[in-house]
């Protein structure tokens, strides 16, 4: 039996969200505001559809970890925000941008989805723009764009480094005016303990307050998810620190399948560790390779500085193995070339986990002036770091886990397999299939929550007018309460000697040295038993001080490792299961001569939803097939 | 190198604190601050004592969660920067540290080196935004602004409304805060449409928390981390004085 049904609209492409739209079921203005909805997550998707949800009228509570809305990692973003506007007359349109990626996630992707996302993209930058986003602009006084990795059009609005800053400051503006109108309740400083389902449908969540330590029940109709991803995991990844995906594992495993887990974007430009008690891996926008070059030496432990090393005597490695897209090759590609040069002895620093990025040309071509223009803030950001000056010298850069394209499996409707729950932004899995493009993270989310979201839910919520207010009272609440008290109990009961982040630390080197940017077999065996043993021995050896009825850092921490040994158990599985190379998933095991990603399509053109089956017992696997209408599957080549 | 912390040590917002005294034996230059912090911590928890709280999350100095007085300055004493981006490297062997939490009546300690600023959303929530509903934005490209100016929206817009400059005022005043929300706005053309309900009612709001009046000492400026111009003040003042 099939549980998964993508509900993908009839007809033409081109045509879909169009026609969707107008059959919607829809809900009379005057049933809205007693349809109460609960959105987990401030960021670009959570903030956008709590806004426009509060917009429409119904009657919304909105939730975040952070002590404000306006600290949600979308904030980090930097480089840009893709639309199909086509103001640079590049050949450029909806259906380009689809395509690309269609193709930038190696044909993984749900076609429908994905050329709905494109479509939206012009609203985003309309609302965006509208609500006093600063994107840069040209001297007429129009927007501005860049061209941004693995794509050969201009289709990137930015500001300056800092465009997720900016999005995510306008998300906040408008959900501070819908806290004023009073549609939107916000509160912060609350994190997810479970999800309430009764009677099949999701009515409510369990949260701790993380000053008094209290736990509340909060009801309603349906609950969004904008919880964003998983990345750290890895524990040192270009993520905020407390970025978690325990909203997202609960949601798991009361039914909610998870789609691709193993699909985790490895970022190429970071900043490489310094030291060892470094918390995380900060992010230096791929926009840099735009004017950036990318090189190794070629002599093996060449002690001469950067600067000192003649042209001839310097291997451009992108630009040798892709000449066709040079230093703007997507993502994984440059990631996994990059891997490939330190593993062969050629990196550069101290660790030799570092490849040069070189801005010298860039200068010399273009001026200091024009660089400092286009990346003051980030080379300020890097000097801060590391001490070194790249107007001077090259930036130094290693890769780090960054994104994760796998997450909750949703519908076209982004509900996911438990009625009446959504996952949208990087908490669903639908838009970018194995790898993700560029500038298509900020693009995705809000397009998600302003635009898309609005318009689905009142599908399910039409049939939930006569449904009252969720009472909170109920059993099912009582219990989802009593579990969630017990875990917490559980976790401070243990009086062990080892602290939440060291045990995340060792399960994050497990994961980048096995489950990173190539996998193989006996590397994901071998670390399935690690984490096996590690959870054991966290569950034995955990200390938290104090007590869970006050704030209390520890205990959150202790609370995400825990749903991270989880979490990496299945998404070793889903790269087991996966015996191809697809994106971002490079098993070593197939690859072409030349060491390129070797895809399956015969066997493996298919999304994997997991589903919980119970403690200790293995996932459930259920295939949603890729059906490619539009688009005709290619190798995926960047020569 | 060896570090002697005198660190703020308050239970919750009843308690009465004071500063307690920590060695750091083993830090190293390449740490940041707030890694220097986590050393600490690891071994306080490791001991099973209360580790020291405090604010943090993206640690790349764009979300504005972290923030603590260092040695008298917010966010330490190297300028522009936020706590997380303070490299260890600035200080050296043997130094004693004074760590404390942001001083403001408008934002009261809720553990350690946490504060509540809670009063910064308030005041956004007053009129912090333009009101435009999803789906009803014009083309992009029909809103035409200079580039100067919108260039001047943007560096106005970059604050990350961390608090420092409340912190550092000795008036606990919010006006870098609120001139920047108001000079993003007051410099793009749409932004104008609510410029006079929009002062009006964050400065409105700024007052009734408890904010203090700004008295040019212009320690505000010294101590952004993203350094926000004093000029916005005036900006703001100018905008203010219009909207009656």
């Amino acid at each position: 039996m099939e549980k998964l049904v993508s509900k993908v609209p009839d007809g033409p492409l081109a045509q879909k969200w169009t026609k969707y739209k107008t059959a919607v079921k829809l809900v009379n203005p005057a049933n809205k505001k007693k349809l109460e909805i609960i959105v987990v997550g401030t960021g670009l998707s959570g903030a956008g559809a709590a806004s426009a949800l509060g917009e429409l009228g119904y009657s919304v509570k909105n939730f975040c970890y952070q002590d404000s809305p306006r600290r949600a990692h979308s904030v980090a973003a930097q480089g840009g925000i893709n639309a199909a506007k086509n103001y640079q007359n590049d050949g450029d349109s909806v259906y380009r941008l689809f395509y690309d990626m269609i193709k930038g996630g190696d044909y993984r992707s749900r076609e429908a989805n994905v050329y709905r996302a494109a479509e939206v993209s012009n609203n985003v930058i309309d609302h965006f723009t509208a609500l006093g986003v600063p994107f840069a602009r040209d001297y007429g006084g129009t927007l501005d764009t860049r061209s941004f990795g693995g794509v050969q059009v201009s289709r990137t609005f930015y500001a300056k480094g800092q465009t997720g800053q900016q999005c995510l400051l306008g998300c906040y503006s408008s959900l501070n005016r819908q806290i004023k109108k009073g549609n939107v309740k916000m509160f912060p400083r609350r994190e997810m303990l479970d999800l309430v389902v009764i009677d099949g449908k999701a009515r409510g969540i369990i949260t701790r307050n993380l000053i008094t330590g209290a736990i509340e029940r909060h009801g309603a109709h349906i609950v969004v998810l904008a919880t964003g991803g998983y990345g750290t995991i890895y524990y040192l990844s270009t993520l905020a620190v407390n970025s978690n995906a325990s909203a997202a594992w609960k949601a798991h495993k009361k039914g909610a399948f998870f789609a691709n887990p193993s699909f985790v974007q490895i970022h190429p430009t970071c900043v490489p560790q310094l030291n060892e008690f470094q918390s995380k891996l900060t992010l230096m926008s791929e926009s840099l390779r735009n004017d950036g070059r990318v090189w190794v030496p070629k002599i093996k432990d060449d002690t001469r500085q950067p600067n000192d090393i003649p042209e001839e005597d310097r291997d451009y490695f992108l630009e040798r193995r892709y000449p066709a897209f040079g230093n703007l090759v997507p993502r994984d590609v440059a990631s996994r070339a990059a891997k490939e040069r330190c593993d062969a002895g050629y990196g550069v620093g101290k660790t030799k986990l570092a490849v040069n990025l070189d801005f010298r040309d860039a200068i010399n071509a273009q001026g200091k002036n024009s660089i400092e223009n286009k990346y003051g803030n980030l080379f300020e950001m890097y000097k801060t770091i590391t001490g070194s000056d790249p107007y001077e010298e090259p930036m130094r850069i290693y890769p780090a886990g960054h994104y994760t394209m796998g997450g909750l499996w949703v519908d076209y409707e982004l509900m996911t397999t438990i009625p009446g729950l959504y996952a949208i932004g990087e908490a669903n899995f639908s838009d970018h299939g194995a790898n993700r493009l560029g500038a298509s993270s900020l693009m995705q989310a809000a397009g998600d929550g302003y635009f898309v979201l609005p318009n689905t839910i009142s599908n399910y919520l039409a049939d939930d007018i006569r449904t009252p207010k969720i009472s909170t009272d109920r059993p099912e609440f009582a219990e989802a309460e009593n579990a969630a008290k017990e875990r917490l109990g559980k976790l401070m009961s243990i009086k062990g000697k080892q602290t939440a982040s060291s045990f995340h630390k060792r399960l994050g080197k497990i994961m980048w040295d096995y489950v990173g940017m190539t996998r193989n077999e006996a590397g994901l065996n071998k670390a399935l038993e690690m984490i096996r043993d590690l959870k054991e021995e966290f569950w034995k050896d955990l200390i938290i001080p104090g007590t869970a009825d006050e704030l209390n850092m520890e205990l959150e921490k202790a609370g995400r490792v825990a749903d991270y040994f989880e979490l990496a158990q299945l998404l070793i599985a889903d790269a087991l299961n996966r015996k191809e190379s697809c994106g971002a998933h490079f098993r070593e095991e197939y690859q072409t001569p030349d060491g390129e990603a070797l895809r399956n399509d015969k066997e493996f053109a298919y999304v994997a939803a997991w589903e919980y089956a119970g403690e200790g017992k293995p996932h459930i696997l259920h295939r949603e097939e890729l059906k490619f209408e539009e688009v005709e599957l290619k190798v995926r080549s960047y020569k | 190198m060896k570090l002697t912390l005198k660190i703020w040590r308050q239970k919750n917002a009843g308690a009465k604190g004071n500063f307690i005294k920590y060695r750091s034996d083993d830090v190293s230059p390449e740490m940041s601050f707030l890694e220097m912090l986590d050393a600490l911590n690891k071994k306080l928890v490791e001991e099973d004592k209360d580790p020291v709280a405090f604010d943090h999350d993206c640690r790349e100095g764009i979300c504005g969660s972290c923030g603590m007085y260092i040695n008298g300055h917010p966010h330490g004493p190297v300028p522009a920067i936020t706590t997380c981006h303070l490299s260890m490297r600035y200080f050296k062997d043997g130094d004693t540290i004074w760590i404390e939490p942001w001083r403001a009546k408008p934002f009261p300690v809720i553990k350690d080196l946490i504060v509540d600023r809670s009063a910064f959303d308030k005041i956004q929530i007053a009129g912090g935004f333009i009101s435009i509903n999803a789906g009803a934005a014009p083309e992009a490209n029909s809103i035409l602004s200079p580039r100067k100016k919108s260039d001047k929206a943007f560096d106005s817009s970059i604050c990350i409304g961390c608090g420092a400059c409340v912190a550092a005022c000795k008036n606990a005043s919010a006006m870098l805060f609120v001139s920047a929300k108001i000079s993003q706005f007051a410099l793009l053309p749409h932004g104008r449409i609510e410029a006079k309900e929009r002062v009006r009612a964050m400065v409105e709001k700024m007052d009734e928390l408890g904010f203090g009046n700004c008295s040019n000492t212009g320690a505000c400026e010294a101590e952004c981390p993203k350094q926000i111009k004093l000029a916005n003040i005036a900006r703001l003042n100018r905008e203010f004085y219009k909207a009656y």
